[in-house]
């Protein structure tokens, strides 16, 4: 029983989690938002078995969402008018057999090398895809997309999908589905022989793997996944556009992943439910959203090329060795300067986006429930303050962080003596 | 037929100069450090918006001079406190961080400039039109721009190939341990080419940005066109570079004037008909309106044929 529940606990409770997550949340904004995490979920992991998993840095990967998303809604529509007998619950594999497709022929195109060539290689593709979207209006609908009705009288469950709540349990469903079949695919052959192409694909080609059809298979199955999250995409929303298959999809599904970590099967994960998060609620309150994004990105980069699923982990062994409490303290201390830091940081952006974007920006702007004039000294001084007060603090504590880190290495190191 | 074969071959070099001036930098950078720098672009746009505002201070002429060196010196300070510091993480690491400052440039430029494009004009001493062929004029702000970056291609290759420094980068392209071992400062130097590079981007942004448009979108606008020229023109060779930029800016505007789609092709060829269903409007698109497809097309085919390019010596 205990092997039983470690092996398959994990599951279960993600598989309890989707089901009571939107009786609790029940707003038709946070329904929406779950929706759309399970998108970015498969997105952002289908992304991941080419970079994390196959070492193929892509800028194009929306193409693959896009062309899912378009023919699902090509095929939507043909269900409504009569002509094409399936259930919409099936609809999503309309979408991944388009990016089956796509996939094959430009995954065969472009993954002769891995490396700086086939960045470029997805770089162009996904600028053909895009400027092309707009020359051939009667597929890609035009400046205004393309829209249907998910109203729909064939369904398997006998769903209407009126309620976005429906809607929300078949992207659940689904989303469970692919994140399985593409955990069980890295544990695969195929899977393995994948990060063997990623980490020396001459050592790969020598024991007799051609690299090429490796990263080919690889890449198809990562479009098939994309292509999925298009056809749920369009369902959920009923309308798609040209910007779907462009280069800022293509951009943010590498930032989301990235900074939930490319090492680790469960990183893209993370990284797609916080920026979905971040996407949603902040883009409402605040201009300066992709900004902080921006920001957050560069800064793992620079700092946690690991991603935030790498610093998790990081800890597995602290915690195992029973050290975690020992960290505790400079953790909590080096929390309190970089929050100062940030709210310094958040009132310049802030008094900045609200004097260059705002009709009159005499009018006062409003931070956490205090309204004051945007040019006034006071808050451009406070605001720098605060950044540099924080600043400071911030590198004395960064140097405490990686004492007691030491520290805690040393001890788990004379713990296995 | 004449006046439009001269006037698309003069506009072409005008585009092509400017191209230049973008992808010498880039592809410099490039077979220097390995890194495709994809911020290049947003260098390009923030040397216009500091022309922009300098412009508006002092004039055009003293903003030629200061945008750039600003452009250069934010560029050192990218490589040093930047790339630099994730250099050790690899390859990826640095192609991403390039990625993630490209992004922070253009919603910095929204943060203080607005998501408007801004009203840069030609500036008054060169507003008019210096020559008139048949029947249409060619502005002399046009020459100037010509003229700008020929004499910034030849100073490059000047500096490149007759200077000590010139020397020791080209040196440092493909040596770089051999010339650390002779006692030159190669991070020093790396610096220098990064942030060499950046003020040519400037350059390019001060002068392109009336030319073309000032806005936030710029950059990635013309982001993607710069690598495609210096995948054409094979990567790492400056040579290379300037042919490719060249017959770019040739493919692209000489598409504009030419209406002929795939229906007009294959009735040349005796096959009449119509392509229906989905994708019906594939066999109407005129030639003329392939302008923004045909550079991509064109590096995916090099990439998949002729991975080198033109001219380079070497795959990525």
């Amino acid at each position: 029983m205990p092997t039983l529940l470690r092996r398959y606990g994990i599951w279960a409770a993600a598989m309890i989690m989707c089901g009571v997550l939107p009786l609790i949340f029940k707003s038709s904004f946070s329904i929406s938002l779950l929706s759309q995490m399970g998108i970015s979920i498969i997105f952002a992991l289908s992304y991941n078995m080419l970079l994390g998993q196959g070492g193929m840095l892509s800028f194009g990967h929306a193409v693959y969402l896009g062309l899912g998303g378009f023919l699902s809604m090509h095929a939507l529509n043909k269900i409504g008018g009569g002509a094409l007998p399936l259930p919409l619950e099936l609809l999503p594999l309309v979408g991944g057999m388009a990016g089956v497709v796509a996939g094959v022929v430009f995954g065969w195109l472009s993954t002769d090398r891995s490396g700086t060539t086939f960045a470029l290689i997805s770089l162009g593709i996904g600028e053909l895809i895009a400027a092309s979207a707009l020359m051939l209006p009667s597929f890609f609908g035009g400046e205004e997309g393309i829209s249907g009705n998910r109203m729909v009288k064939m369904t398997l469950t006998g769903f209407k999908f009126g309620k976005s709540v429906e809607v929300y349990y078949l992207i659940a469903c689904w989303m469970l589905l692919s994140v399985g079949l593409m955990y069980l695919l890295t544990k695969t052959p195929l899977g393995r022989v994948a990060n063997a192409v990623r980490d020396n694909p001459e050592r790969a080609a020598f024991i007799g793997y051609n690299p090429r059809s490796v990263r080919t298979l690889q890449f198809t199955l990562a479009a098939f996944f994309a292509g999925l999250a298009g056809g749920l995409f369009a369902i959920n929303y009923e309308i798609i556009t040209a910007e779907m298959v462009g280069a800022h999809p293509s951009g943010s599904v590498l930032m989301m992943t990235y900074i939930g970590g490319v090492g680790h099967f469960f990183g893209p994960i993370i990284g797609a439910v916080l920026v979905t998060f971040m996407q949603q609620s902040l883009a409402g309150i605040t201009h300066a959203w992709l900004l902080y994004f921006g920001l957050l990105f560069v800064m793992m980069v620079l700092w946690a090329p690991n991603g935030l699923a790498g610093l998790i982990m990081m800890h597995e062994p602290v915690w195992k060795a029973g050290l975690l409490r020992r960290l505790l303290p400079s953790y909590l201390a080096i929390l309190v300067p970089t929050l100062v830091m940030l709210t310094g940081i958040m009132i310049l952006v802030e008094i900045n986006y609200h004097l260059s974007l705002s009709i009159n920006p005499d009018d006062p702007l409003t931070l956490f429930g205090i309204a004051f004039n945007a040019r006034s000294p006071v808050a451009w001084g406070l605001a720098i303050a605060l950044a540099a007060v924080g600043l400071f603090f911030f590198r004395k504590m960064v140097r405490w962080v990686n004492q007691s880190w030491n520290e805690v290495t040393q001890a788990m190191k004379g713990a296995d003596r | 037929m004449l006046e439009y074969l001269l006037f698309s071959v003069l506009n072409s070099l005008v585009l092509g100069m400017l191209l230049f001036m973008l992808s010498s930098g880039l592809t410099l950078i490039f077979s220097m450090m390995g890194v495709l720098n994809f911020a290049h672009a947003s260098f390009y746009m923030l040397g216009a918006y500091f022309g922009y505002q300098i412009t508006q201070a002092v004039g055009f002429w003293p903003a030629l001079v200061i945008a750039p060196l600003l452009v250069g010196v934010i560029g050192a300070l990218v490589e040093r406190y930047g790339l630099r510091t994730v250099h050790k993480y690899g390859h990826v690491a640095e192609l991403l961080f390039t990625v993630g400052l490209a992004f922070i440039i253009e919603e910095g430029v929204n943060l203080i400039w607005g998501r408007n494009a801004m009203t840069y004009p030609v500036p008054q001493s060169l507003d008019f039109p210096l020559f008139t062929l048949f029947s249409t004029e060619f502005s002399t702000y046009r020459m100037f721009m010509l003229l700008i970056s020929v004499a910034i291609f030849i100073g490059l290759y000047m500096v490149l190939t007759r200077t000590r420094i010139g020397l020791i980068i080209q040196a440092a392209l493909t040596h770089p341990q051999g010339v650390s071992a002779l006692g030159h400062n190669v991070p020093m130097v790396f610096m220098m080419v990064f942030g060499g590079g950046s003020a040519l981007a400037g350059v390019a942004g001060v002068i392109g940005g009336i030319f073309l448009i000032t806005e936030p979108a710029m950059a990635a606008t013309l982001g993607p066109i710069v690598f495609v020229v210096i995948v054409v023109g094979g990567m790492g060779s400056l040579t290379g570079a300037f042919v490719a930029s060249l017959l770019l800016a040739a493919i692209q505007t000489f598409a504009v004037g030419l209406e002929y789609s795939l229906t007009d092709l294959f009735a040349l060829v005796g096959i009449h008909g119509q392509v229906s269903g989905l994708l019906e409007d594939l066999g109407r698109i005129q030639l003329s309106h392939t302008g923004p497809i045909l550079p991509y097309l064109f590096m995916v085919l090099m990439l998949m044929f002729r991975p080198k390019g033109l001219m380079g010596k070497r795959e990525s």
